[in-house]
Order: C-alpha cells, then structure tokens, then sequence
C-alpha cells in the first residue's frame, strides 16, 4: 500500500483538522465515563469479557482441583455448587455472548467503511450495564450469596420453596442485566450493517464476519426476550408471590424449561455464529485467496440461525414431552449438521486452493476445525432420544458442550484476537508466545474434555462435588484436572504475550497480513474517526481489487460528526446524518437502571421507585446539548 | 495505490424519513424484540390456560366495560399519530405541536383507563398463575405504554421550546411509528385477557 493512501486516512491529526478534533474523546474523569466511540467502547467490552473469562475460568480451575482426585474435600458442596453455577452463568452470559458483540462493535464499523457505529451512545450504555451486572454476580458470590442452582437454574429448585435467600433472584437479575445490554448492542450492528456500509457495499460484497454478527444480531433480538421472560417470572414468583411454576396453584415447572431453552439453545448458535465469522476471514488472509462459496456460506448462516429455533426441546428429552414432538427436535437437531458442515467444507476448499501462510491465527483455525468436529459429532450422538436418555446429566454432556464452545468459539476468538490485535494496538503479538499460546490450549482442552466422555459413559453424572474411590473415576478425573491446569497456562501465555507486545512488540502497520478487508486500509491503530477519506467499494475484497487506485468519496463535514446513510440493499449514498457527541448520560443511565435491578432483588418497589432517576437520566439524554443539532 | 475521489456527498440532505433513516431501523429493532417478548407472554398464557381443566380457574372473568372502552381510545389514538407524523414529515411545526399534544391528551386518558382496567381483572396476581399472566401481560403492555407516553411528553416540550431541526422532525415521525406498535401489539393482547377466559 502506498504512503499516499496511508497518509489519507491517517496523516498527522494536524493535517486533518479540524476532523480529529471533531471526534477526539477528550481527557480526565469525566471524558472518560463520557466516552462513546466504538472503538474505545469495543475495546473495554472485549477487556471486560476477557477478565469475566479469567474470574469464570479460575473458578473452573478449582472445581478440577476438586475432582482431581475421589473423596476430596477441598472445597464444600455448598461454594462447590456456587462455583459451576457461576462459571456456567458468566462464561455463557458475560463472556461467549459479550465478547463477540463487543468485536462486532469495534469491528463492524471499520469493515463497512463508517466513521461509526449507529447509536454510539447506546453501544456505550451497553458496556457500561454490561459491566455493572457482570460486577454484580461477582460480588454476590464473594458475599457467599452466588447463585447455585445451575447455569440453566431449573424451577423448583430454583423456586421459592427450595431456594431461600436472595441467591436465584442474583442470578435472574444478572441475566436479565446482561440480556438488556445484548439487545441494545444487537441494535447498533443491525443498523450499522443496513445503513451505514460504503458506498458500493451491496449485500453481496459484505465481509462474512459482517454477516455473521448480523445473523447473530437477529437472533439475539429474537431468543433474548424469552430469556429475559423466564428470570422475570422467576423473580416475581419469588418476590411478589405469582404462581407461573407452582403446579399446585396451576403453573408448572416445565414452562421454566421451555422459555428457557428457546432462548439457550440459539444462545449456542449465538456464541458460535460470530466464530464462523472469525475464522471466514483468517482463513482468506492466510491462504491468499477469496473464501471459496461466499453464496453458501451466508446462505449456511442464515439456514443455521433458523433451525437454532427449532431444536430447544432436545435439553428436555428427559422430561415428559410428546414422544411425536421429540421425533421433531431429533430432525432439526441433526439437520443443523448440514450448514455446519457446508461452511467447513467452503474452509477446507479454501485452505485447499490457496498458498498457506501458517500464523497463529491460522493454527487456532486447524484447532477450531479438529476440536469443533468431535464435539459436532458428539452432538449429533446426543440429538437421538435414546442416546440422550443414557447419558442426560452426565460427565458426557460436559464433555460435548465444552468441546462445541471451547471448539466452537474460543480457539476462533484467539485466533481473533491474535489476527486483530495489530490492527487494535499498532503492535504484532509474538509468534513464538502464539504457537506455544496454541499448543498448550489444544492439547489442555482435549486433555481435559475428552476423558469426560468416558466419565460420562461410566455414570459419572455431572454437578457432584466428589465421588468415592471405588468407583474407579479417580485416574481419569486427575487427567481432565491436569489438562484444566494446562488450559490455565495457556490464557497465562496470551497474557504474557500481550504484556510484551505492548511494551516491546513490532510495529504492525495498516496492513500486517496483507488482509483485503476495509479494516485494513486505514492505520493501526485506526484514528478516531476511522477514515480520513471514506471508501468506496467496488468488490468484495477491496485492498485486492484495488492495487492502483483507492476510491473514495468526499462531501462528510470535518467540523460535525457526519455520517452517510446508504440504501439497504446497494448501499446507494442516501443521505448524511450527524451523530451524537461524548455524553455522561448513558453512564448515569445505567448506573440508574443498575439500582433499580439490585433493589428489585430485595422489594419489587424497587421497580417504582427506580424508574424516577432512570426517566431523568434518560431525559437528560435525550436532551438537545447547547449548540448541537 | 493512489486515493482517487469518485464520489461527492456533499450535495445530499442532511436527514430522510422513514426506512431510510437510521432511527427508524433502530426503532424496528426495539419493535421486534419487544414483538417477540409479547408473542412469548401470549404463548406463556397459552401454555398455562392447557394445564388446567377450566380457565380461568374458580374466578369470574374480566369485566369488559373499561377494556373496551380504552380499546377503541387506543384505536382512535392511531388518528392524531398519522396528523403527527404527517405533520412532522412536511415539516409544519404548528401542525406538529398541535397534533403531539392531541397524542399525549389520547394517552393520558388511556393510562387513567389503563388504572381502572387493572382494578377489573376479578383476580389478583397471587391468587393463582391464571392471575400472574393476566397481570404479566397488561402490566408489560403498560411499561411500554409508560415509556412511549414519557419520550411524547419530552418531544412535545422540545417542539415548543426548540433548538428545531429536520432530526427532530424525524424523532417525531418515528415516535408515532413506535405509537402504532403499541396499538397493534395490544390487539393480540387484548383478545387474550378479555376473551380468552372467556372463549377458551
């Protein structure tokens, strides 16, 4: 790429003024919590998510040292189901989930050519309720008043009658916390995706990770409510005294697992769909080719996201549902095989035709593909009723979900992190600390996840913190323990690696793998309004397709945060908006809304009250600042 | 690889109504979502009235009078909404002002009502689950209706005391648009809580 090129979009902030003033952040305090850009916003939610992963990931730690070896009593059955309650809850919640949309939200602008995520402010509001309620769940477990009945908290257990104390209500308030914060991030990519993309950006030149975050957007839209339902009904049966899961007084308990499961099975879809993402894109930049099938791939997505919906009550197998209806899930639940494996094969022909380039990026790529296929496979075991029957609540079910999420979204999101980390920092990670990164998380997890299998198989059942030496689950129990450290060592590695990148690591420039994505076209780190001169699109590849002349468009006002909308399909220039400023406002609004939900977990006056400073934060919000618009 | 300028913008408006603005897909977004969480709800009512013999259970079902009452205000409240919107998308501010303030008028005499419909349910959310889900489902259309009366009240004030822009035209377009959504999720709604003990 040429210097001229570069010097346009991120020639000294001098040459450019006033445009880097016009979306500077500005400095102290109050700029700080006032800041709204996606990039700084993108940035504290993947930290965030990524410390939620370290607390929910050292709690899985000492669940292993617990069942290293039988009849162990390092830690009691009390703290013991407090912690894989929590480690399920915030690694689904407050990790898988966030960390995708928050790459979608330092990502998705830069790759569609927008000085900026639509409703910046919401994004901003997002992190910060996002944060509080990941705090929250935290806290309540150092208070000894961690949720513990599950990840998925089944009614009655979770019910009043058998969960006294305010432990159940931290869980539904956590959830019901973080689902708000999805939603409003789910709005921002959708609408930035629509309307905000380049000129030229038809539908069918948008990058696949694009795609992927927008089919995730959609989906969250739809399963999150369901969610959101259940822990409210939860809670109000708990606090106010309504009867939904109380089959005495006509509820029922399996209406908890229903809405439940509508939401947590495309919950899974959701964690995985952004990987695929992820992987589409390290897959071209290393193999120095277009991805093989864009058509089927997004057509894939798509297909994937629909049937998420149509397989929830293969979780409730074990329960009493229609045997007809079970046939049904069945279908769907192996039927779901088939867009999976249409986009593994679209990777595999792409690796195939091109000239590898092996990085890290690309190692976590073979890893994704090797782990995510046994855990597929075990999938597709536990999708038939009488499989399922054998194994339900059991170490194998353990092993399956570990696999197609470790596999699934975890190895792809390291490779993530190490393909986008220039572009975030200006700095390359070392390759040698990124193999050994790799090495030992591939090897720890299957260490770890596979004798779970056979732990599974041999009855072990899962949530027991010990079990007796006869038994004989000792000596395979202690290799999932050692595997668990090895996992352990290897976040220690990245971490390493990211210390010394930034301390010491090499220059990245705007384009370290020769990439052909937008993203890649301005500098590393990007200035903060992306682009000095916006880009045009002309293909699907852009930094490929264009080897001597750049296009771009003029006519944004450097003196307003200017935006062009562009029409949904073409990405025809419409028209300019102007775009909010840094505010206070969503900071205060969620640290309102954040008072309200944890007062609601003591009196559901809470809610009435509550709902005052929330209208007044929202109206200062919403408030016209002296001078703008 | 040289910047080549193919393209001028300058010359494009500053807003555009309807789909073509961004407020109006994040409007739809929040729609959708919420559809979702009512569509729930009704399943959720659904769900409950098949686990018992007789629905509802040993109370008398609602009285009719207020929920009728307050359904055709709902409906005649869609009138001033269009002259809004209308009046926001010709950008005739008198127009705008009179007509928000119609709307807030509609939704104030909606939300007394709303009160009094709550008083005749005949049951009490923790009698029993036939109960919780009659007061689930009105109460979540109110919050709805809370919030929307709430983002009214604030861009009527704003419509008298300005800074005026074509930005705010389009917040008063989309508001009304919101406003539909909250008329036509409780048609559904309504069917179940006033006919469906009945009928069912």
């Amino acid at each position: 790429m040429s210097d001229e090129l570069m010097r346009g979009s991120y020639r000294g902030l001098q040459e450019v003024e006033p445009l880097g003033s016009t979306w500077r952040e500005g400095e102290g305090l109050i700029a700080w919590l006032s800041a709204i850009g996606h990039k700084t916003t993108g940035r504290r939610f993947v930290l965030t998510a990524l410390g939620f992963f370290v607390g929910a990931g050292l709690l899985a730690v000492l669940m292993r040292l617990q069942l290293a070896i039988p009849d162990n009593n390092l830690i009691g059955p009390d703290l013991y189901n407090q912690f894989f309650t929590v480690h399920g809850t915030v690694m689904m919640f407050l990790f898988a989930v966030p960390v995708m949309q928050a790459a979608a939200i330092y990502l998705v602008p830069l790759m569609v050519g927008s000085r900026e995520i639509a409703f910046p402010r919401l994004a901003a509001f997002a992190y910060w309720l996002f944060l509080f309620g990941g705090l929250m769940i935290f806290f309540a477990l150092l208070l000894n008043m961690g949720p513990d009945n599950g990840w998925f908290s089944y009614v009655p257990l979770a019910g009043p009658e058998y969960a006294p104390g305010k432990r159940s209500d931290f869980y539904a308030q956590t959830v019901t916390f973080t689902e708000v914060s999805s939603i409003a991030a789910a709005v921002c990519v959708i609408t930035t995706i629509f309307k905000l993309r380049a000129p030229g950006m038809s539908l069918n030149r948008i990058p696949l990770f694009c795609w992927s975050t927008l089919v995730t957007a959609f989906m969250i839209l739809f399963a999150m409510p369901s969610v959101m339902l259940a822990t409210s009904i939860l809670i109000m049966d708990r606090l106010i005294g309504t009867h939904f899961f109380n089959p005495a007084e006509g509820g029922d308990p399996l209406l908890w697992q229903h809405l439940f499961w509508f939401f947590g099975h495309p919950e899974v879809y959701i964690i995985f769909v952004p990987a695929l993402g992820m992987v589409s894109h390290i897959v071209e930049a290393f193999s120095r080719r277009t991805v093989f099938g864009y058509i089927p791939m997004v057509l894939s997505l798509v297909a994937t996201a629909f049937l998420s919906f149509g397989l929830w009550v293969h979780h409730m197998f074990a329960a009493n549902v229609p045997q007809l209806g079970a046939s049904f899930f069945t279908a769907v639940s192996m039927m779901i095989a088939i867009p999976s494996g249409v986009q593994i094969f679209c990777w595999l022909a792409t690796l195939w035709d091109g000239k590898l380039v092996i990085r890290t990026p690309l190692l976590f790529v073979f890893g994704f593909i090797f782990t995510f296929v046994i855990g597929g496979l075990s999938g597709v075991m536990l999708a038939s009723v009488p499989v399922d029957l054998q194994v339900h609540d059991t170490f194998f079910v353990v092993a399956h979900l570990h696999y197609v999420l470790i596999g699934g979204a975890v190895l792809p999101l390291f490779g993530a992190l190490y393909f986008w980390f220039p572009k975030v920092t200006g700095r390359m990670l070392d390759e040698r600390l990124g193999r050994l990164n790799f090495w030992l998380m591939v090897i720890g997890v299957n260490v770890t996840f596979f004798p779970m299998h056979i732990l599974g198989i041999q009855g072990m059942t899962r949530r027991i913190y010990t079990y007796p030496s006869e038994l004989g689950w000792g000596p395979l129990n202690f290799v999932a323990s050692v595997g668990g450290v090895l996992i352990a060592a290897s976040v220690l590695v990245f971490f390493v690696n990211v210390v010394k990148s930034l301390t010491a690591g090499r220059a990245a420039g705007p384009d370290p793998w020769g990439a052909p994505g937008l993203e890649w076209a301005t500098s590393s780190p990007p200035p903060e309004f992306n682009f000095a001169m916006p880009p045009v699109v002309t293909g699907r590849s852009p930094l490929w397709e264009n080897r001597d002349e750049w296009p771009v468009f003029s006519g944004l006002s450097d003196k307003k945060r200017e935006v062009l909308v562009t029409t949904l399909l073409d990405a025809e220039p419409d028209h300019r908006t102007d775009f909010p400023g840094p505010s206070i406002w969503p900071f205060i609004t969620a640290v309102a809304v954040t008072a309200a939900f944890i007062g609601s977990i003591f009196t559901a006056w809470a809610v009435v009250v509550g709902a005052v400073p929330i209208a007044i934060a929202l109206i200062g919000w919403f408030w016209p600042k002296a001078g703008e618009d | 690889m040289k910047p080549v300028t193919v393209l001028d913008v300058a010359g494009l408006p500053d807003h555009a109504f309807g789909h073509r603005s961004i407020l109006w897909w994040g409007t739809l977004g929040f729609m959708a979502t919420e559809g979702m969480a009512f569509a729930l709800a009704a399943a959720t009512y659904l769900y409950l009235s098949a686990r018992v013999p007789e629905w509802p259970p040993d109370v008398p079902p609602p009285n009719l009078g207020y929920g009728i009452a307050n359904l055709i205000v709902l409906l005649l409240s869609v009138i001033p909404n269009y002259l809004a919107k209308r009046a926001a998308e010709e950008k005739d501010l008198r127009g705008v002002r009179l007509w928000i303030v119609v709307c807030l008028l509609f939704a104030v005499v909606f939300l007394v009502l709303r009160g009094l419909e709550f008083t005749s349910l005949n049951v009490r959310w923790d009698l029993n689950a036939y109960g919780s889900i009659q007061w689930t489902i009105l109460g979540l259309h109110t919050t709805h209706l809370i919030t929307d009366i709430g983002d009214t009240a604030v861009l009527a004030v704003l419509m008298f005391t300005g800074p005026i822009s074509g930005r705010r035209f389009v917040d008063v377009s989309e508001n009304s648009f919101y406003w539909y959504f909250v008329v036509g999720s409780w048609l559904p709604l309504y069917a179940l809580v006033y006919w469906g003990p009945r009928l069912l």
